[in-house]
């Protein structure tokens, strides 16, 4: 008689456990923002709430050796079932090994009504399939001490002339013009994005992507001359000097100006709460050229192709897809969300979001970083030269187009 | 049977977590890889690519040839300054007992934390050394040291001497107290000279230590990673300028956030080419040092 019941004791212990996973669904979620963690967390358990049954479980790593970790898990079977992924060249490695589930506006519908550049940063380029739903724009542009403008009475400029009469005004003051050094590599990148956009101009880009032009283009070759022009005004000694020192150099007000991305907002507001900061697209050489910033798409959320719960996944794949999510990304995270119709709190996020509106992608990351060796690495490593005076601007749009022409078709002769 | 039954455990567990690995590593090498997936079998391609087809034939060549630079370089300064200690510390010289244990301190510290703090004091702005050269009036010598290519290799190599060379003097010193008090005495009664004592007492007779410090160095600067990694970067920041191969395999086979691809087949091949021409090196070095040390 006891025997029995224990049978059915363990009979029906055993019923529970196979039903088990269908109550109650355990996703994880991967992510590169440490930083980031407890937004995440109360997204998440708003997602929860709303979903009962479906556990999101979070894992933040660092940011540096996140692709290597994601991508070794992946191919090691053992990758979470819902990640952040890189965008354009990086994203493909990892979607063109078949890793992660193709999304369409069938599944995930709110796709459609993405900016057509932010879902082309998640799709491949060789199946034309979307992989991720893309979360956040980077912009690179001037970021400013308010506080040292207004009190030396100076003005965003209109002008090339203009930018280096400002940056001239400001060193006679004592006071470092711009904060960026040069030792880590990808600033060299930024820093062309950021202050010669408006040189290079929409025309440069538009032929440069329709392979009329290369990186020999006079356009562009002008570009790199104006930039080591500017680079007077960095701090002494700037090619030896690291990204960590040059954040700091700004956020502590002992220099006025800071070329980089809108990703720095954050980092200078945590480093120093009191700043008030200032966003300018770099002039033309004329008031009347367009002033132009650089963009693109940083990474996107992604499900594993073989996860055990794909419903699940795609259920959260459609609320960071939502608006209720790009709004509190936007507002909490302080990032320009890819979601459409999100408004920002923040005024200055408002203005990026304006500046964005007139703007050419982010050269090397949004087109040459597919193929080694990639546009990045070679620019990053010609700039620094330029600024090592070991070459010169027409040089550099020689090694630049000879160094891709290995891979990109319209550079091949 | 119980022999067998002790056996089994470690060569199963060197099987597993030595063998296995290296072995993989080797069969990576001959396979072609998208992204992180297996492709198909592909014979040599991968060596021929590292070493022949551009670009990455020009970044192996550039990174060989910093390796070649940091090996003759540290054997100088690294392991000549370590004899040099070695001897001043066997001979007594005032503070000899101090200065045992401080040349030998910061072999102790981390290689990450050695690495960042002469990132800070080549600081161009706030470093020691520029504020130091500055002050004395050289301020036309302060340089962005890590920023140019004139003095960023160099700049790792002194960081390495510095953060080292306490070992070579180690070595040497533990050399130089075996040689016999006879031997020296007799020397005594020859010459006063102190060149013909270390050229011709000294040095033959620490041969056994010069043995293993210039294997270890060479096996040590071919696979150089931690500092250049801790103070330039994986892209061997200015231009290629401290790239050696311990960054540039690291780099190909995992990817750098500004690179475009991760590619195991070409990291593996390099990985194995790593390891062979160390091996085969070292053994060659090893062989030719042992010839020369005397038995007393």
């Amino acid at each position: 008689m006891k025997k029995r019941n224990l049978l059915r004791l363990g009979a029906a212990l055993g019923g529970l456990l196979v039903a088990l996973p269908a109550l109650s669904q355990e996703l994880t979620f991967w992510s590169w923002r440490q930083e980031d963690k407890a937004v995440y967390q109360q997204l998440i358990d708003t997602f929860q709430a709303e979903n009962p049954g479906i556990t999101i479980k979070l894992e933040a790593f660092e940011a540096a050796n996140y692709n290597t970790i994601l991508s070794t898990a992946l191919a090691g079977g053992t990758g979470p079932d819902l990640m952040m992924v890189r965008a354009f060249g990086a994203m493909e490695s990892i979607a063109g090994a078949g890793y992660l589930m193709p999304l369409s506006p069938e599944n995930v519908p709110e796709l459609a009504n993405f900016s057509p550049a932010a879902v082309a940063a998640e799709t491949m380029r060789s199946d034309k399939k979307t992989y991720a739903v893309p979360f956040a724009s980077q912009t690179q542009f001037v970021l400013y001490n308010k506080a040292i403008f207004d009190q030396n009475g100076l003005k965003e400029p209109q002008t090339w002339d203009e930018f280096i009469a400002l940056a001239e005004a400001l060193k006679a003051k004592g006071i470092i013009p711009f904060a960026n050094g040069t030792a880590t590599a990808w600033q060299n990148e930024t820093i062309v994005g950021a202050l010669v956009s408006s040189i290079m101009g929409r025309g440069f880009y538009d032929d440069l992507i329709a392979g009329k032009a290369d990186f020999t283009d006079p356009r562009y070759t002008e570009a790199l001359s104006k930039l080591k022009d500017i680079s007077a005004y960095f701090p002494d000694g700037f090619i030896g000097l690291d990204y960590p020192s040059a954040q700091q150099l700004f956020s502590s007000g002992m220099a006025a100006m800071f070329a980089g991305g809108s990703y720095e907002i954050a980092n200078f507001r945590a480093q120093n709460k009191d700043i008030q900061l200032g966003v300018f697209a770099a002039p033309g050489k004329t008031a009347e050229d367009e002033k132009l910033v650089a963009i693109y798409f940083d990474g996107g959320y992604a499900a594993n192709a073989k996860t055990a719960h794909p419903e699940a996944a795609l259920k959260f794949l459609n609320y960071v897809a939502s608006k209720k999510f790009g709004q509190v990304f936007a507002n909490s995270l302080n990032n320009i969300s890819t979601v459409p119709g999100v408004t920002f709190d923040d005024p200055l996020l408002g203005e990026v979001a304006q500046l964005n509106e007139h703007s050419i992608p982010y050269l090397m990351l949004v087109h040459f970083r597919y193929a080694e060796p990639s546009g990045s690495v070679l620019l990053q490593g010609e700039v620094q030269k330029l600024l090592d005076n070991k070459t010169t601007p027409a040089e550099v749009g020689k090694a630049l187009t000879e160094g891709l022409a290995t891979w990109y078709e319209p550079f091949k002769k | 049977m119980w022999i067998t039954a002790l056996l089994v455990p470690p060569l199963a567990f060197v099987a597993l977590f030595i063998v296995y690995p290296i072995v993989s590593a080797f069969a990576y090498a001959f396979f072609d890889w998208n992204g992180l997936a297996r492709g198909e079998f592909v014979g040599l391609d991968n060596f021929f690519k590292v070493l022949f087809t551009e670009p990455y034939a020009g970044w192996t060549r550039n990174a060989f040839g910093h390796n070649v630079q940091v090996f003759f370089a540290l054997m100088v300064l690294q392991n000549g300054m370590g004899f040099l200690l070695a001897y001043c510390l066997w001979r007594g010289l005032p503070g000899a007992r101090f200065h045992r244990v401080a040349v030998f301190l910061p072999v102790v510290l981390s290689t990450i934390i050695v690495g960042y703090l002469f990132k800070l004091f080549l600081h161009p702005m706030f470093g020691v050394v520029n504020v130091s050269l500055k002050a004395i009036g050289l301020g036309f010598l302060a340089q962005p040291w890590l920023g140019q290519s004139s003095t960023a290799l160099w700049s790792l190599i002194v960081a390495n001497t510095w953060h080292m060379v306490g070992f070579p003097t180690l070595v040497f010193l533990a050399g130089m107290q075996r040689i016999p008090g006879e031997v020296l005495d007799a020397v005594r009664m020859e010459t006063e000279s102190e060149w013909v004592k270390v050229s011709k007492i000294v040095w033959p007779l620490v041969a056994p230590s010069a043995t293993v410090v210039f294997t270890l160095l060479f096996v040590g600067a071919f696979n150089w990673f931690e500092i250049p990694y801790v103070m330039v970067g994986l892209d061997g920041s200015p231009y290629g300028s401290t790239d050696v191969l311990g960054l540039y395999f690291y780099r190909t086979a995992f990817g750098n956030q500004s690179g475009a691809t991760q590619d195991f087949g070409a990291g593996s091949a390099l990985a194995v080419l790593i390891f062979v021409f160390v091996a085969v090196v070292a053994g060659i070095i090893t062989v030719k040092l042992r010839a020369r040390e005397i038995q007393l």
